[in-house]
């Protein structure tokens, strides 16, 4: 079959919104921008629980300690499911690590930034993961089969993830002095980088349109952040807090909430490693991966001595 | 400045040669725990299902594992696990071949046959 051809053929199952499978012959760039996103997608979630598992020993009762073990438990088997589509893809799981902990790959910028008090863990389930499920809804539609599956399984979970956090906040919005004012400050910290989290401007990257033409996303990046603004700004309300935006105001013409203008030089410095907590996440990712080396070595001798016991 | 001229997606911020490679000494595993299939049962009655795969050093830990990743929220009440080496598969290309001819087999199918509507329950 010449290759043109075999090509169009791909284009045309993707236009019919047929899904591709491991299998599937797909085009090289198809297979390797999705190992990227995909892998960077799992480092995200497993860097993710670093910040939040920081606050696990710190919560204020247990009933609030169990909700925040369950979701980061949860966010691990996020990353692990997302690992587990990559791999059909042909790349190793050693290997996806290895590029996590060498800084070749990526992960999601936001978890560069600390967890100061308490509130932020509320303003994480809300803006964070309000921000990852807006992102996250569409790409259960991706083409690519196990991403599919693996993200509709991810959104069924995300959900509690984000009425969590809102009741944190309301429930201190509700508080002390010092409490609402907790609140507040976790807001303004975590709104621009939440924001950020849809990554660059359409009109910042000129450059290819492909994965909409594969269908690996749907949405462009500032659709999706205009449809989380105009949401996060309505739900503000019900807390009575502010969001740290001057400009932000419901445009009547536009029908949607006009805000202000994107620290991208923040954006860019946090991506390439220069964020407050950047080498510390890497560090305690790193430090569990090698700590545990002896754990994963011990396990594969026993089952391998086991095996030659069963044998002889 | 180079960097604008990239798209990027959701869950896709690049790849970069700056990072915190000067804090990490890449280290691989000697050899990587083996690969499992997972497959899960919902309700009694349905046949199991799969849902993805995890690394286990035997088929004890990877159906143990396979409940803290997939059972969760009472997704299952059983589980097979199933080293990933060990299935075979058909080859995709061959499915025109392998599949198409029940196309012409249209008397494989109830619809195929012309009755009399006075005829009930067939
Ligand atoms: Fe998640
Ligand atoms: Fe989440």
């Amino acid at each position: 079959m010449n290759s043109m051809f075999w090509e169009e053929l791909f284009q045309q199952k993707i236009d019919n919104e047929i899904k591709i499978e491991p299998k599937d012959r797909m085009p090289e760039k198809y297979r390797q921008t999705l190992i990227r996103q995909i892998s960077q997608h799992a480092h995200s979630e497993i860097v993710g629980m670093l910040p939040e598992g920081n606050w696990i020993t710190r919560a204020p009762s247990l009933k609030r300690k169990a909700i925040l073990l369950a979701k980061v438990q949860d966010e691990a088997g996020h990353g692990l499911y997302l690992y587990s589509a990559a791999e059909t893809l042909g790349i190793s799981r050693d290997e996806m690590y290895n590029q996590l902990h060498t800084g070749k790959a990526k992960y999601s910028s936001i978890f560069n930034y600390p967890t100061l008090t308490w509130a932020d863990m509320g303003a994480i389930g809300w803006l964070v993961d309000g921000a990852a499920i807006m992102n996250q809804v569409p790409l259960c539609r991706t083409s690519y089969g196990p991403y599919a599956r693996a993200m509709v399984r991810i959104c069924k979970e995300e959900s509690f993830h984000q009425r969590q956090g809102f009741e944190i906040l309301l429930t201190l919005s509700k508080g002390t002095e010092a409490q609402k004012a907790m609140c507040q400050d976790a807001i303004d910290r975590w709104w621009w980088p939440s924001i950020m989290m849809f990554g660059p401007t359409d009109d910042a990257s000129p450059n290819t349109e492909q994965s909409m033409r594969w269908k690996i996303k749907r949405f462009s990046n500032d659709e999706l952040r205009q449809k989380f603004i105009n949401m996060i700004a309505e739900q503000v309300k019900i807390l009575g807090m502010t969001l740290p935006d001057p400009d932000l105001k419901w445009n009547e013409e536009r029908k949607q909430y006009d805000f202000g203008k994107i620290n991208w030089e923040e954006f860019w410095n946090v991506l390439a490693g220069n964020g407050p907590c950047n080498k510390q996440r890497l560090h305690a990712r790193i430090k569990a991966w090698e700590d545990g080396a002896w754990v994963r070595d011990a396990a594969l001798a026993y089952s391998e001595k086991k095996q030659t016991h069963k044998a002889a | 400045m180079k960097l604008y001229t990239n798209k990027f997606y959701y869950g896709d911020y690049g790849e970069s040669k700056h990072g915190a490679a000067d804090i990490s000494s890449p280290q691989t595993n000697k050899q990587e725990w083996p690969l499992w299939e997972i497959f899960i049962r919902s309700r009694q009655g349905l046949d199991h299902k799969h849902v993805g795969s995890l690394h286990a050093v035997d088929a004890a830990m990877a159906i143990e594992n396979a409940r803290d990743v997939y059972t969760r929220r009472m997704e299952g009440i059983s589980i097979w696990a199933v080293e990933s080496k060990h299935i075979h598969a058909s080859n995709p290309d061959d499915a025109a071949n392998l599949y198409e001819p029940s196309n012409d087999k249209v008397y494989r199918h109830p619809t195929f046959y012309n009755l009399p509507d006075a005829i009930k329950h067939m």
